[in-house]
């Protein structure tokens, strides 16, 4: 005599796995890979125009910037210095600030 | 102390998740077609889910620390299946809309053996509160465990464990009631 199932036993057979259709397999791995191509595609695309349009420079300054950064710092630190020695500091800060510009320009051009 | 995880290159990335595809393409059509209750919705739904886990993918394997991703997905398909029904503006009455179907789906032995009483029981199933569902379905159809059904579903272990437990319980009553009434 066959013993009764029990009922999370019957549970197992009630909700057993149900297997996808197989075109589902095919158009989900298609899917993926037109995600992956549109997204290669679009970063090889904004990494061509990037260097051609200027407002797509900031990144690139950006690195400049902060490599520079130490540079700047020490002019700033210059002009400080100059301000509390100089009656007019006005003056002098502008012309510190204009080196810092004048060296982050030629930084940049190195880069180009 | 956690360890950090290495930097994975794109073609990486792509290979780990064509693995996790291949592996849980099943176990998420399972749950969306057991959730939505139809062939159509289920696949619609699990292509939805795969296509978000992929875009969020490098993300959940850098914060999963090693653990399995399988409730990751099956929240992502939770949550997909929640905007479907509010975006429907009506909410999964009877999720397993043709208990018939799916009982038909099983092997010939069990067809002949009780085709009724599974019937009886799927009907049960989609009596149940939708996160008693959920849980049996993770567990039965899917065969996870309470911490991973925990994982899924945002709950702890212990609290999970009583769900389940109530689930079966409830079921069994709905089940029993319902073969009384047809013995009548």
């Amino acid at each position: 005599m066959s013993e009764a199932p029990s009922f999370e036993g019957l549970l197992h057979r009630a909700l057993a796995p149900v297997d996808p259709p197989e075109d589902l397999g095919l158009r989900l791995e298609s899917a993926l890979e037109d995600l992956t191509a549109s997204a290669a595609e679009e970063l090889e695309a904004w990494e061509l125009s990037a260097m051609r349009d200027p407002r797509n420079w900031a990144r690139p300054l950006a690195a400049v910037v902060v490599g520079g950064g130490a540079g700047v710092a020490l002019v700033a630190l210059r002009a400080r210095r100059g301000a509390a020695r100089q009656s007019a500091p006005l003056p002098a800060a502008r012309a510190a600030a204009s080196r810092a510009a004048e060296d982050l320009r030629r930084r940049f051009d190195r880069l180009r | 102390m956690a360890q950090p995880q290495p930097q994975r290159s794109k073609a990486e990335l792509d290979a780990e998740f064509s693995e996790l595809y291949r592996a849980l393409l099943r176990d998420v059509y399972s749950y969306a077609y057991y959730r939505v209750g139809n062939h159509h919705d289920a696949e619609d739904l699990t292509e939805q889910t795969f296509l978000q886990a992929y875009r969020h993918f490098e993300r959940a394997l850098r914060e999963s620390d090693g653990r399995p991703l399988r409730p990751w997905l099956i929240r992502i398909a939770h949550n997909l299946a929640a905007n479907l029904y509010r975006d429907r503006s009506r909410r999964p009455v009877a999720p397993i809309e043709d208990t018939s179907e799916l009982a038909g789906a099983h092997t010939t032995e069990d067809l002949v053996e009780g085709r009724e009483q599974l019937s009886r029981v799927l009907d049960g199933v989609s009596q149940l509160p939708e996160d008693r569902r959920e849980a049996l379905v993770m567990r039965f159809a899917l065969g996870m465990d309470n911490r991973e059904i925990a994982r899924a579903m945002g709950r702890t272990d212990g609290a999970t464990k009583v769900l389940i437990h109530r689930a079966v319980k409830q079921l069994e009553g709905i089940v029993g009631d319902s073969r009384e009434a047809s013995d009548e």
